[in-house]
């Protein structure tokens, strides 16, 4: 410890502190230094290095630091802890937990105040996998524990390079994340290595120890049916959910992460409101998985940096849960991660830029913006590991333009690099047609990439999903006609491609998240329900005149509207659907008076 | 160990510089000029330049004035003498009132509250006014702006509504404010009889812009204190966009490269801390901010009503007098209706919004000369309908009843299968054999 770095604070402004370090010390980009102020350490980051004068990020607020207060270098780039017992977890941006922060009798987060990532008391009920001898290498399994329902497998190191042999592993028992397990020997270096169940990883740098990583290709079911038909998402792929306020991103991704069919699911409340967070944190422990039928916090972590904490761990905390979400994918699983929102990630990027007095690109974002936001998706993936089997990080950014204009930068930056886009549009959500991505805006490389794999819906699904997705653009375009030439102007064949339109969006697109049934909608009844949306799609409807059209697709529109209401398969759902499908095979509607 | 300094070396803007030692950042100072005592606050410090931003402004101060380095933060004092007090923008009394000196002191934008700490509200605040209780409810601890350009009634609204929160404590923070407005709102205060548990901060738009950046803070500092303490808090901020337009000012003096309009990049941050003081403590009180935004040209994609809109949990947009269903959103709404409020609160809501976005279609079909249709009549008569009974800032009616009507506006206009509401609501409250009377 006696050879670490020192330095003495010579600037301050905002959360960029400024030190200066003796000529010819040590210092790396990204360390960890921490600033001795009013008693307190407080934790910063190295961001820029000029020469002796070394320009860091603190984490905390800077009120009270002064010229000549003591910077001491920690040696290490800004890590996140890993190992059993993340799942469940509340953490801050740099991965403090927020539930034993819960200090005194007080409210307030107090700062400096750093706690240990894991519990060091847990026992964890080890069982290896491997024996003395073997050869091994970053990221492969020596063993595992129960971590709730899973099997988390206690990997070699991420950070060892090369091969190792494994001289000692530990019999099966009870250990503590900071007990050996095993020690490892370097095969041509000789050195060895003690592997505990916990390990560091340095948040900024991407994790690469798997076999190779594959093209996504098949779904991650969301439950969300205008993403999961028309705009489905890859396991291993990246979204972006770019929109105005209120047009409905965080609800959008609040029901994604209660619903999606992961095995982890990471929420990154990024720079926004605590509330929202809060929501999650209080009714989590309460929601049952319906998968596991534990708890929904089970699979859940949350990394909670939000608007009024400070901005520069704001900045760090994407990167600790992404290097989570890394992490949890290394060990064979199913990650989603939800980021709400990149904006404000990019909004820290900028605060700390304009303070380094960088020149400026557009609405004063800094130059690497574009690098610094294709570098976050690109560490999403489906990947292949060691063991042949697979492991994937699915990535969810919302993203907050300002003025709810999409040719901003960082919206333009993101849409750049991600499989799939929902663009929340205003119109639509002022007319409470929730959730509001556009479908004439919104694209998902996707559906061509899973074209194979989403025919096991039914054959020829993608053809139809292309075929109602044509059907919404004819809708309106019609609808934009009607505006200009009235209802007068446009042909009964016209306004029965408007009225269809319509009913797909009620039924299929608009989903209500606070409904019980309706807010998730699994795969069976999102296949059966479109089908039979198709068979009214596909039908030759004859009217006499436009009156009677509005009539009939009105009742028509109304069942349709109860069904998607009503318990999959229950006796009202069999009910409305036999009208339907009594109607759309000729028999017409009966009066609706 | 108070030192003073005689030697400003830089005036910039409303920012000086001053050459000192072992000065804390975001310490405070004062200045004295010949015009007078000005409080200042350190925003850079450099070597050994610190850099103050002077809240009564720079105007007058010379090269060798003196600044008096406090050795702490901006307090505010606090306790429960407060109540009935009215302080001018740098927390001094106006009122002549008792001295205040013996209470104990705050300090001011304090740490954010640890997100565990906060529990999900709950409490249901009925303002009477339909277009909040039935399409956008206001719930206790809510941080919620009202949206609005110049000349808009925004202040008669503010504290309407604000009235109807049933607080123990109200503290008005005015930030900018005109006189004439300072004292409509003793008026509602006295009205609502409340003044005797009110505490006003008041910063007058003839006071110096630095000041108003004080206003938010130690308004809400106090706030946090009481509701930690209990009580259940209202804070009235207005106008926020005076508040953001301080902001700009310092940046620009301190030659900041501004993100848009001349706002520095930081502007969502320095909002959201101060809005995020509304809170609702697990265990204690709880605070509610209701806040005025004026929007510079009717124009809600400016950078401050934009970036508040991020912030809040909510706008009500008040345009021409009245709050425009779209545009107005209360995001905890689904934490209370059909929770707290009845059961079929829900539906009316989204139904008949829908239904007006359409019936404000039709209008602007009609105002290009088109052929109306029946079916068009239904949706002009509903639209007036909805404005009469409903947009209305003079209606006063309770949310039940305001819900009841909603029932009888649908019936009257429209049948059942139109209006996209689920058969159990239908079959329970559809008000029949109304339309046919059309
Ligand atoms: N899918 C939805 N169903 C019903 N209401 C919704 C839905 N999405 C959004 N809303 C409404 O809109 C409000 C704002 O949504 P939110 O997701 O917070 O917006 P954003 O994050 O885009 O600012 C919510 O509080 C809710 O009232
Ligand atoms: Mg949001």
């Amino acid at each position: 410890m006696g050879d670490l770095s020192k330095g003495r604070i010579i600037a301050i402004n905002g959360p960029l502190a400024t030190c200066e370090v003796d000529q010819g010390r040590e210092v790396l980009q990204n360390e960890v230094a921490y600033v001795t102020c009013q008693g307190a350490s407080l934790k910063a980051e190295v961001i820029r290095v000029r020469g002796r004068q070394i320009d860091m990020q603190v984490f905390e607020s800077t009120t009270g630091m002064i010229v000549g207060n003591e910077v001491t270098f920690s040696g290490e780039l800004l890590s996140a802890t890993l190992g059993p017992g993340i799942l469940g977890m509340i953490y801050d941006g740099l991965q403090n937990p927020l539930t034993h922060l819960e200090n005194e009798q007080s409210f307030f987060l107090k700062r400096g105040q750093y706690l240990n990532s894991l519990d060091e008391e847990r026992q964890w009920d080890f069982t290896p996998s491997v024996a003395a001898g073997a050869v091994v290498k970053a990221g492969q399994y020596l063993g595992s524990v129960p971590e709730g329902l899973f099997k988390h497998h206690t990997i070699v190191p991420l950070a060892l390079r090369g091969t190792w042999e494994v001289i000692e592993i530990m019999p099966a028992g009870p250990y503590r994340v900071s007990e050996t397990i095993a020690v490892l020997k370097s095969t041509d270096e000789g050195r060895e290595a003690r592997v505990t169940l916990k390990q560091e990883w340095p948040v900024k740098m991407p994790v690469r120890a798997y076999q190779e990583r594959l093209l996504p290709n098949r779904q991650m079911l969301t439950q969300c049916r205008l993403i999961d038909i028309f705009f489905p998402l890859a396991e291993g792929g990246t979204a972006c959910i770019p929109g105005p306020f209120g047009a409905g991103k965080t609800v959008l991704q609040q029901i994604i992460s209660r619903y999606a069919e992961a095995d982890v699911v990471i929420i990154v409340a990024c720079g926004e409101r605590a509330g929202e967070v809060v929501e999650t944190i209080r009714e989590f422990p309460e929601l049952e998985d319906p998968k596991t039928g534990g708890s929904l916090m089970n699979r859940t972590v949350i990394i909670c940096n939000t608007s009024s904490m400070p901005v520069a761990a704001r900045e760090a905390s994407i990167y600790t849960g992404i290097t989570i979400g890394e992490y949890y994918r290394s060990l064979g699983l199913k990650v989603l991660l939800l980021a709400d929102s990149t904006s404000r990630w990019a909004q820290a990027l900028r605060e700390s830029s304009a303070r380094l007095e960088e020149i400026p690109g557009e609405e004063a974002f800094p130059a690497y913006l574009e690098s610094r936001i294709a570098a976050v998706y690109e560490r999403a993936g489906l990947v292949q590991l060691s063991d042949g089997a697979t492991g994937s990080l699915t990535v969810i950014g919302n993203v907050s333009p300002a003025g709810g204009n999409f040719e901003e930068p960082v919206t333009q930056n993101t849409l750049k690099v991600v499989g799939a886009f929902y663009g929340l549009s205003r119109s639509r959500s002022d007319q409470r047609r929730y959730p509001a991505i556009d479908p004439l805006i919104s694209w998902s490389l996707y559906l061509r990439q899973m074209k194979e794999s989403l025919a096991a819906r039914c054959d020829g699904w993608v053809k139809l999903v292309e075929e109602v997705h044509g059907l919404l653009y004819a809708g309106s375009d019609v609808h934009q006609m009607m505006l200009v030439v009235g209802e007068e102007g446009i042909g009964l064949d016209d306004l029965i491609t408007y009225l269809k339109s319509e009913i797909v969006d009620a039924v299929c697109l608009q989903q209500d998240s606070f409904d019980v049934v309706d807010r998730a909608t699994s795969l069976e009844r999102q296949v059966a329900d479109f089908l039979l949306l198709m068979d009214m799609v596909h039908h030759p409807f004859t009217f006499e005149n436009k009156e009677k059209a509005r009539l009939e697709m009105t009742a028509l529109h109304n069942r349709f509207f109860q069904m998607k209401y009503c318990p999959f398969k229950g006796e009202s759902y069999l009910k409305y659907r036999g009208e339907i499908e009594s109607m759309i095979a000729g028999q017409g509607a009966e009066s609706p008076c | 160990m108070l030192t003073e300094h005689s030697h400003i070396i830089r005036i910039q803007g409303d920012i000086i510089t001053v050459p000192a030692r072992n000065i804390g950042y975001g310490e405070l100072a004062q200045v004295k000029s010949r015009y007078g005592v000005s409080l200042a606050q350190v925003i850079r410090l450099k070597g050994h330049d610190v850099f103050l931003q002077v809240f009564a402004g720079s105007r007058g101060v010379s090269t060798g004035d003196q600044v008096r380095f406090l050795g702490r933060p901006m307090r505010v004092a606090f306790g429960d003498a407060l109540l009935g007090r009215i302080f001018n923008g740098s927390g001094e009394p106006i009122d002549n009132g008792p001295d205040l000196t013996a209470l104990p002191k705050i300090e001011i934008g304090g740490p954010s509250v640890n997100p565990v700490r906060r529990v999900i509200p709950r409490g249901f605040i009925e303002t009477r006014v339909p277009m909040v209780d039935v399409f956008n409810p206001l719930v206790e601890s809510q941080k919620l702006p009202i949206f609005a350009a110049a000349g808009e009634p925004y202040n008669d609204l503010l504290a309407r509504i604000g009235m109807r929160a049933d607080a123990d404590v109200v503290i008005l923070g005015g930030i900018g404010l005109k006189y004439d407005e300072y004292l409509k709102f003793r008026h509602a205060f006295e009205e609502a009889g409340v003044i005797s548990r009110s505490i006003m901060f008041v910063h007058t738009a003839s006071d110096p812009v630095v000041e108003r950046l004080l206003v938010p803070d130690m308004a809400l500092a106090v706030a946090e204190q009481f509701g930690v303490r209990g009580k259940r808090v209202l804070v009235l901020l207005t106008d926020m966009t005076a508040f953001a337009d301080a902001l700009k000012e310092i940046a620009i003096s301190m030659d900041q490269v501004p993100s848009n309009l001349g706002y520095p990049g930081s502007l969502y941050s320095d909002l959201a801390s101060r809005y995020e003081k509304a809170v609702d403590f697990e265990g204690a009180g709880s605070i509610t901010v209701l806040a005025v935004t004026s929007m510079p040209g009717d124009d809600v994609t400016h950078p401050v009503p934009d970036n508040t809109g991020y912030i809040t949990e909510g706008q009500f947009y008040l345009r021409k007098g009245v709050i425009e269903p779209f545009g107005s959103l209360s995001r905890l709404k689904q934490l209370v209706i059909g929770k707290v409020t009845r059961a079929d609160h829900g539906v009316i809501m989204n139904s008949m919004i829908r239904l007006f976005a359409k019936s404000r279609e039709v209008e602007q079909k009609l105002a290009m000369g088109f052929d109306r249709t029946e079916d068009d009549e239904r949706y002009i008569r509903y639209g007036k309908l909805f404005y009469e009974r409903f947009m209305d800032l003079n209606v006063d009616i309770g949310l039940n009843d305001a819900l009841d009507l909603g029932w009888k506006t649908l019936s009257e206009c429209f049948r059942p299968e139109e209006v996209g509401i689920k058969q159990e609501f239908i079959d329970q409250h559809w008000t029949k054999d109304k339309l046919c009377e059309i």
